[in-house]
């Protein structure tokens, strides 16, 4: 009787055995987007698939998850399990999410199903297919799970829409679309192994634990059968580093470049997570410090001693980012404090309880910096109609788009805004720090192109010159943004729950009782 | 340093030329050490108003309602323009004090450094 | 071997027990932590099961890559075939 395959065997005959040399166009002309970036690579063969995965696998092993998952979102819409969540104003966060997130899971789908055709080496055509189909899955369970909740509460009702233009979310967006616009290479060493490798902990453990603290287990649910792809996925990113360093010496500076740039860009994304994770989450597991402090530095740390016998260093200005894990969630939220009338989601001033967890969590940092605002703005939000709302618009990074809310915190001066800026072709650029400033100067012609949400809002391209035009435009409607207390949100919930009075620490305890 | 591109020279281009928007120009202006006002705020001007007219209308549109702004001394405000010290000609239009498309205009007031001090 | 930390994080469920317990049995030195829906594996330079324990523990035979099913997390370079499964840092 014939032996029965070895994995190894059997996956190489799958896969390997599929690929041929094209004889009647030249490699090049099937494959024209694979040296273009100055990549040297000579030999597809020694690609090392991490997982063994054939087609027959994948699909059963995808169809019972999506099995799984779906039956507990029916289970969550019967009972109407929306109201297990431990407060309204937890669902903030889900409205980062799937304004922030979600449309970049679509955009991974687009670009990985690029990458399948633009690789010409099996094994690297074959897990950029899977991460395609992996990451339209992702964007469809995302849209059902979060759906129950648009049922239920503002903000959520659109997001693919709002992603396209409100100006906090071009932060997300540009990011995703500075690797789209890459090559193929550059795109896969910022998504699989900046993102989804060395940063990926930083974007799903906080709203995955957040999720499971604050009594939301449809979102847990959809997370951990996502993350059950993510792995895939990081090895991916894994190996695609090695195998680019390991083609030949010349690629290394490349490498380490892209590294360098997508790195920054994507922290710069996480600062939105950030804020998230210490404030709009009612019960907060950990600190955005705490996590910095395990899934960067002790985590890529290991990750970066193993990476070292390739040449490969740590990026570029990681430092700065270790320095500013005790300053990034309190400045961006203190940007969406200040325009949370022109968000699509709420704000508020924390809680007492929160703001001592807060004191807690940042013994450096928060009584010092931060919580003299909170007490500033809580004395103003007493009297009817003076909640503190900046009335202009904020200037933007031109690269990571977020508000120029970052400050000198590596030379010890977190109080003074970090002013960086540039010049090309006559014209002023203006960037947040030296990791934004570096990425500008090395491509400003690409940066030159962005499209800034409020220089475009001036321009009187999004609505009109007033900001209900503006948000008009957005898909906004008049009770998505604003302070949490008073909000819909807030009076839905209290009907639900049957809460009379609308105090705010009120109705999370009434919330935990119910 | 320029973008690799598989067709030739990478497309110039310039979303923000000073002609996109409409006379105006774009200014940011950021009060130093008030950093409850998050971050500079970017402002479209016509090039010929008034320096006056920050510190009687624009400034105060988004800066008013800090509890700091009534006291401001505007005689005692120190102003810096794109990196430089600048002594501001109250009567003289953005232009002629200098103001580009897109300068950076801050200032900081001296005694006082925010909510309590803490730079807020 | 490296001193660097490897990890492996699995759902809490039934699904996840005997790759859980596998990894327990078959690395003395890990350390479990177990936090809300999920059960953390952390050892120093390697981790590794074997698909022969993890079919016993199971009661039945065991593919190995059952447990994409339950995997959240993992840190360290892979190394599968159908007897086996690690993780490690060199």
């Amino acid at each position: 009787m014939a032996k029965k395959l070895n994995m190894r065997k059997r996956y190489e005959l799958f896969t390997r055995g599929l690929g041929w040399e094209p004889t009647y166009q030249t490699k090049e002309a099937v494959f024209p987007r694979e040296s273009y970036e100055g990549l040297k690579i000579t030999d597809w063969d020694k690609w090392e698939d991490p997982f063994r995965l054939t087609v027959d696998s994948y699909w059963k092993y995808q169809a019972e998850k999506d099995k799984k998952l779906y039956a507990v979102m029916d289970s969550f819409a019967q009972n109407n399990a929306h109201l297990n969540v431990v407060s309204p104003e937890y669902v903030n966060a889900l409205k980062v999410f799937i304004q922030g997130v979600t449309p970049l899971e679509y955009a991974a789908h687009r670009g990985y199903a690029n990458l399948a055709r633009q690789f010409s080496g099996e094994g690297a055509q074959i897990a950029a297919q899977m991460q395609s189909i992996d990451e339209l899955r992702h964007a469809q369970t995302q849209i059902h799970t979060i759906s129950n909740y648009n049922k239920h509460f503002t903000g959520l009702h659109d997001p693919f829409h709002m992603h396209d233009r409100v100006w906090y979310l071009s932060v997300p967006k540009s990011y995703f679309e500075d690797a789209r616009t890459a090559g193929p290479f550059e795109f896969i060493t910022s998504i699989s192994f900046a993102f989804e490798y060395v940063l990926t902990n930083l974007l799903f453990v906080p709203f995955m634990s957040g999720a499971a603290h604050n009594g939301d287990m449809a979102t847990v649910t959809f997370g951990f059968s996502a993350q059950s792809d993510e792995s895939r996925h990081m090895t991916l990113g894994l190996e695609i580093i090695k195998f680019m360093i390991e083609q030949h010496e010349d690629n290394l500076p490349i490498v380490q470049g892209w590294l360098d740039k997508h790195f920054w860009r994507a922290y710069r994304v996480l600062g939105l997570v950030a804020a998230m994770q210490d404030y709009m989450l009612t019960e907060s597991p950990m600190s955005w410090k705490e996590a910095w402090e395990i899934y960067f530095v002790e985590n890529c740390g290991a990750l970066f001693n193993d990476l070292a016998r390739y040449g490969l260093k740590m990026p570029k200005h990681h430092e700065i980012a270790t320095a500013e894990s005790e300053h990034l969630s309190h400045q961006l939220y203190g940007a969406f404090y200040n325009f949370s009338h022109a968000a699509a989601l709420q704000t508020t001033v924390p809680s007492e309880k929160k703001m001592d967890w807060l004191s807690e969590k940042y013994p450096n940092t928060f009584d010092q910096y931060y919580r003299p605002r909170y007490e500033m703005w809580g004395e103003m939000a007493k009297e009817e109609g003076k909640r503190f709302f900046n009335m202009g618009l904020p200037q933007l990074c031109q690269v990571c788009q977020v508000p120029m809310v970052f400050t000198e915190v590596g030379k010890g001066k977190p109080m003074d805004i970090s002013y960086r800026d540039s010049e090309f072709n006559d014209e002023k650029f203006h960037t947040c720090s030296d990791g934004c400033k570096d990425i500008f100067d090395a491509e400003p012609e690409k940066y030159a192109h962005a499209w800034l949400p409020v220089h475009q809002i001036f321009q009187g391209n999004c609505g009109g010159a007033e900001i209900p035009d503006v948000l008009k435009y957005y898909h906004f409607n008049p009770e998505d943004g604003g302070d949490c207390k008073g909000s819909a949100d807030e009076k839905h919930w209290n009907e639900s729950k049957g809460i009379d009075d609308a105090d705010d620490d009120a109705s999370v305890d009434q919330a935990k009782i119910a | 340093m320029t973008v690799k591109t598989t067709f030739g020279e990478y497309p110039v281009g310039n979303k923000d030329a000073v002609e996109n928007f409409h006379g105006n120009q774009l200014v940011y202006i950021g009060w130093d050490e008030h950093l409850s006002i998050c971050s500079a705020n970017a402002y479209p001007l016509p090039p010929d108003m008034p320096f006056g007219a920050l510190t009687e209308a624009v400034i105060p549109s988004v800066a008013g309602p800090h509890p700091d702004f009534e006291k401001i001394n505007w005689e005692t405000v120190e102003w810096t323009l794109d990196g430089a010290s600048l002594t501001p000609d109250m009567g003289a239009s953005l232009k002629d004090n200098g103001i580009g498309h897109k300068s950076l205009l801050r200032f900081k007031t001296p005694g006082l450094n925010g909510y309590k001090g803490s730079g807020n | 071997m490296s001193e660097n930390k490897v990890f492996m994080i699995f759902q809490d469920t039934e699904d996840a027990r005997p790759f859980i317990g596998a990894f327990e049995q078959e690395n003395p030195e890990a350390h479990i932590e177990y936090l809300p829906g999920i059960v953390r594996i952390e050892a120093e330079g390697r981790l590794g099961v074997t698909q022969e324990v993890v079919s016993d523990l199971a009661g039945r035979d065991v593919d190995l890559q059952e447990l994409h099913l339950t995997l959240v997390s993992l840190s360290g370079n892979v190394d599968e075939d159908e007897d086996a499964f690690s993780v490690a840092w060199n």
